[in-house]
């Protein structure tokens, strides 16, 4: 670095470099620099953000044309919650209009379902919402349930809703990390982190896996819950309430917290309505609706607990109410962990269930049986068939359509992240660019869900 | 036996559903004498035409259908002599009531009305829809692909789109040493 | 014999070595969280797994500050143009972690929407099997490929400068 002589000029007088301005001396090198895209013709551009905008949130008139400004934010950006990428369109701080683009981690999961016998559909849905796996199993399981016209034991039932109802707590921790995260509050991150592998042990134990656990499968579970499992339970139900408490006061009443969060984000329940928006975002603008209580499954209507609701439905009320989810969700698994039945973990169908291990040992039929169910599947009658439940992000359905096969023709899933995501352009317009990424992490949307 | 009268294609059958239809359906059912009742695993499910789509579905929506909770499509491929068939559930908080519409759409003419106009939430849906079938959806303000690349050929979800795998391929030679 | 005087506190090395020893240990990851792997790799750097044991925790939000990208869950063919602009952004020297079965050769998901492994848009230095690997997997290999940068062994890219 040669930048103590200064750089003399025609005059005689030395040029002073500033360095600082410039940051360095060495001349910008074309290498690995951004190729920056075509520039899009304009009206290309504002042809599609303007097509976004259905409705009237937006006055066109309010601002000439030149000074708005269209930035672009991702697919590559650490705080959009995976490969979401937006169009804003903003005028000066405020963003007028946004459009989310959206399709980076399509993964075909609806075409690879149609090449996956009914038993091995829990493997690919389960990796659509990686965040809520369980769910996903249960809302595909169900279904093909409905389609078989089989019932599944109480025992399986009860522990698809203890499982499920983990997967809940275990969903809200990382929505409320990364939602301090990206607002600045690191420590919730390191905390909502620290309690999730709490009980993505016991998801290890019992299923094997920590995520993508393929647990939850047509006619019950895969596998008894392991010995020890009432300690296991009886320690997050017992550390997971205290720790939320933790949260709280660290978060509700902090200044920095309330000022990032009240009245950011705000929607309104008809326009939840109208776009199809579920679950938390639904509850926090005051409607009190949840498939657990609307429409029950798998027996969840014998166990008692509250919805919470909101009345703002800003982002400060989305995270109040995954707190008190939470908290209701631990009391289900505590409700749970008391009257567990007894009895099998599966139904006992020779159709769709394999036999025994012991019995595959002794019996040439069993073994003919298990190579059967395992290679060519069970035969679904036909028909079709909608089942949703209340996944920790909102309705999760699972449209399945049977010709009488092995395969599913057709297995579409409901994804509530998709539609969720809808809710940005109506959240975010006139709004400050900063609020942008509470927003988006008071959404919990997870992209996997939203692209399948 | 109801099974029959449910399924019989003449419109004038749709008044003798089952008298357990909620109020709220068999109002709506009688409105449009052409729409058949069909009771699909315990869901109330409705076989409507092109032309009375849109207008069943505005009719549902002002009964109490507030939300379009899923617009998705079946390729019948050579099962059917018409290809797709739309699926739209509905959902109506007011009546806690799903009720599913079937739309059957040739392959020829693959054009249905948007619903964009009654729920802008069928936006995503139905671009998703066109994406993955190929269905032109008339009056949707945004009619781009939305999953695949812009510049994709082909429709992925219909039947005679291939998978799309690749052989995987084992390599004698190049064991790990 | 009168002794010789040396300053204490010295050890001699090549400055290859030193370099090498240097990179390992302050690599600094690219956030590239893709799919579920990405709440693994997420859940390596948090409070329980503390990847800053090893001098990594310093997730780079800029390509321009990481030397590593760890290529978390499946890519598709959307994302393959944005995977590679990335890399190519990343200044060298620079390695990749391809993390999981989808980046690493697809997956369960042969079909048309994902790339059939990250290999075929960029090099790849270590191949982390798993659906999704663990922490602990993750964790191993990145101290395999900070060992095999440290030995001089051959990594693609990073063998450049």
């Amino acid at each position: 670095m040669s930048d103590e002589t200064p750089t003399p000029t025609i005059d005689g007088e030395p040029e002073i470099v500033d360095i600082w301005l410039s940051g360095t001396e060495v001349p910008p090198t074309d290498e690995g620099a951004q190729e920056m895209a075509e520039e899009e013709p304009e009206a290309r551009l504002r042809e599609q953000l303007g097509s976004v905008v259905t409705d009237d949130y937006v006055d066109s008139e309010v601002a000439p044309e030149d000074e708005r400004m269209i930035i672009n934010m991702g697919p590559q950006h650490p705080s959009t919650h995976g490969v979401l990428r937006l169009q804003l369109e903003l005028e000066g701080e405020i963003i007028r209009r946004s459009k989310p683009i959206i399709g980076y981690l399509h993964t075909g999961m609806e075409k690879t379902a149609e090449t996956l016998t009914f038993a091995q559909g829990p493997t690919n849905v389960t990796r659509m919402d990686y965040l809520a796996p369980l769910h996903n199993e249960l809302a595909y399981s169900l279904a093909v349930e409905q389609l078989l016209g089989i019932d599944v034991p109480p025992r399986a039932q009860a522990i698809r809703i203890l499982m499920t109802e983990l997967n809940r707590v275990s969903s809200h921790l990382v929505a409320l990390a990364t939602n301090g995260m990206d607002i600045g509050a690191l420590s919730m991150m390191l905390y909502g982190f620290r309690e999730r592998e709490l009980i993505l042990e016991f998801f290890e134990k019992t299923t094997g896996l920590r995520m993508n656990h393929n647990y939850i499968r047509p006619g019950g579970v895969a596998a008894d819950l392991p010995p020890g499992w009432r300690r296991d339970v009886a320690r997050i139900v017992e550390t997971i309430p205290a720790r939320i408490r933790d949260y709280d006061d660290l978060l509700r009443e902090n200044p920095i917290w309330l000022s990032r969060t009240k009245g950011v984000g705000v929607i309104t329940a008809e326009e939840c309505r109208a776009y199809g928006i579920t679950g938390p975002i639904l509850r926090s603008t005051g409607v009190d609706w949840d498939l657990r209580k609307a429409f029950p499954y798998s027996g969840i209507d014998r166990y008692e607990f509250d919805v919470p609701t909101g009345t703002n439905g800003d982002v400060y009320d989305r995270y109040m109410i995954r707190m008190e989810e939470i908290r209701q969700s631990i009391r289900i698994v505590e409700q749970v962990a008391e009257t567990m039945p007894k009895g099998d973990y599966r139904a006992d169908d020779r159709k769709v269930t394999p036999p025994p291990r012991a019995r595959i040992d002794e019996s040439m039929e069993a073994l003919i049986h298990h190579f059967k169910i395992f290679t060519e599947g069970f035969r679904v009658p036909p028909g079709e068939t909608y089942v949703a439940v209340e996944s920790p992000r909102g309705e999760l359905g699972c449209y399945l359509v049977s010709v009488g096969e092995g395969r599913p023709w057709r297995m579409h899933i409901r994804a509530p992240s998709f539609y969720n995501l809808q809710a940005l352009p109506v959240m975010m317009a006139d709004t400050l660019v900063a609020d942008t990424i509470a927003t988006i992490a008071s959404l919990d949307p997870v992209m996997g869900d939203v692209d399948r | 036996m109801n099974d029959e009268m449910e399924r019989a294609p003449e419109g004038s059958d749709a008044d003798v559903a089952p008298p357990d239809l909620p109020q709220v359906l068999a109002g709506l059912l009688a409105d449009f004498p052409e729409a058949v009742y069909v009771e699909s695993a315990g869901q109330h499910t409705v076989v409507v035409s092109r032309e009375d789509y849109h207008a069943l579905a505005s009719a549902a929506r002002d009964a109490g259908f507030e939300v379009c909770a899923d617009v998705t499509c079946v390729d019948w491929f050579d099962r059917r002599p018409i290809r797709f068939e739309l699926v739209v559930n509905l959902l109506s908080h007011r009546h806690r009531l799903r009720l599913r519409l079937l739309v059957p759409v040739p392959a020829d003419d693959p054009v249905v009305p948007s619903l964009c106009d009654l729920w802008p939430g069928a936006n995503f849906p139905e671009r998703e829809v066109f994406d993955m079938f190929g269905l032109v959806f008339e009056g949707h303000p945004d009619p781009t692909r939305i999953l695949m690349p812009d510049d994709w050929e082909g429709h992925p979800l219909r039947k005679d789109f291939g998978v799309g795998s690749v052989p995987v391929q084992f390599k004698e030679s190049h064991k790990a040493t | 014999m009168a002794a010789r005087s040396y300053p204490s506190n010295f050890l001699t090395t090549t400055i290859e070595k030193a370099a090498r020893w240097a990179r390992t240990q302050s690599m600094w990851p690219a956030t590239f969280g893709l799919a579920c792997c990405a709440i693994e790799m997420m859940a390596t750097g948090a409070a329980h797994n503390d990847l800053a044991r090893f001098g990594m925790e310093v997730f780079r939000a800029s390509p321009r500050q990481a030397d590593l990208m760890i290529v978390a869950g499946r890519v598709s063919q959307k994302m393959a143009p944005v995977l590679r602009q990335v890399y190519d952004q990343m200044p060298d020297p620079k390695w990749v972690i391809s993390m999981g079965a989808c980046a690493s050769s697809g997956g369960m998901f042969n079909n048309y929407a994902l790339v059939q492994g990250v290999d075929q848009v960029v090099p790849v230095d270590m191949y982390v099997p798993g659906c999704p690997p663990g922490p602990q997997s993750l964790m191993h290999g990145i101290l395999t490929l900070q060992r095999m940068i440290v030995q001089g062994e051959h990594v693609s890219s990073g063998a450049s400068s």
